[in-house]
């Protein structure tokens, strides 16, 4: 089953026993506090799963990809995510479709 | 902020919970976002972001002490891509960015 925000408070309450209204309210207050930290400026650091980082970005040249016409795109704050050393060893493991193309040819 | 000061943050804000099921809250979820990315599925969190891979073809890399050649697989990363509340919330912020961008564990 996908990992909806639903699927993950019925696996809080399945595992940690929050009852379904917390569990519900945990996974909300959960992403609320990171959006928080970040809006604050603050970076997040998630040990063993990774860090959402902000960048300040200048103003640089940019292009309306259907007209043409050249806009610039103005300077911005964006989020980015670095996974941490234990989620990309395990997520190297997966064999995906393009993986398993390039094994067969 | 790192992961204890999300813990405490979200104890803080749900008062009737218990500190440790706080604790093992925060835990799970981390624990549900990788285990769904390293079986190659995509998380959608509205307002916040999705989590997909993104595929690394196959490269010949270098050993930087010996300048010897390494044929290197194809592989998959994790990708974290922000939502528009996320976004918005985030460039509209003057706060100054604290936390640096070190690497994350």
């Amino acid at each position: 089953m996908a990992l909806t925000k639903a699927e993950m408070a019925e696996r809080l309450f399945e595992n940690v026993g929050l009852n379904k209204r917390e569990a519900k309210e945990f996974v909300d207050a959960f992403f609320e506090v990171v959006r928080e930290s970040l809006e604050r400026g603050e970076q997040v650091k998630l040990s063993g799963f990774g860090n959402f980082d902000l960048r300040q970005k200048n103003q640089r040249p940019g292009r309306n990809p259907k007209t043409g016409k050249e806009i610039p795109i103005s300077a911005r704050r964006v989020v980015t995510f670095r996974p941490g050393q234990k989620l990309k060893v395990r997520v190297e493991a997966f064999a995906g479709p393009q993986a398993g193309a390039a094994a067969q040819g | 902020m790192t992961k204890s000061e999300l813990i405490e943050a979200l104890a803080r804000r749900q008062t009737h919970l218990a500190f440790h099921d706080v604790e093992l809250s925060v835990k799970e979820l981390l624990e549900q976002v990788s285990q769904e990315l390293s079986r190659g599925e995509r998380i959608e969190i509205r307002g916040f972001g999705s989590f997909s891979l993104h595929y690394r073809p196959p490269r010949i890399g270098r050993n930087p002490k010996t300048g010897e050649s390494v044929a290197l697989p194809g592989k998959y990363v994790p990708h974290f891509k922000p939502g528009k509340e996320l976004r918005e919330r985030v460039n509209a912020s003057t706060q100054p960015i604290t936390g640096g961008d070190d690497d994350p564990d």
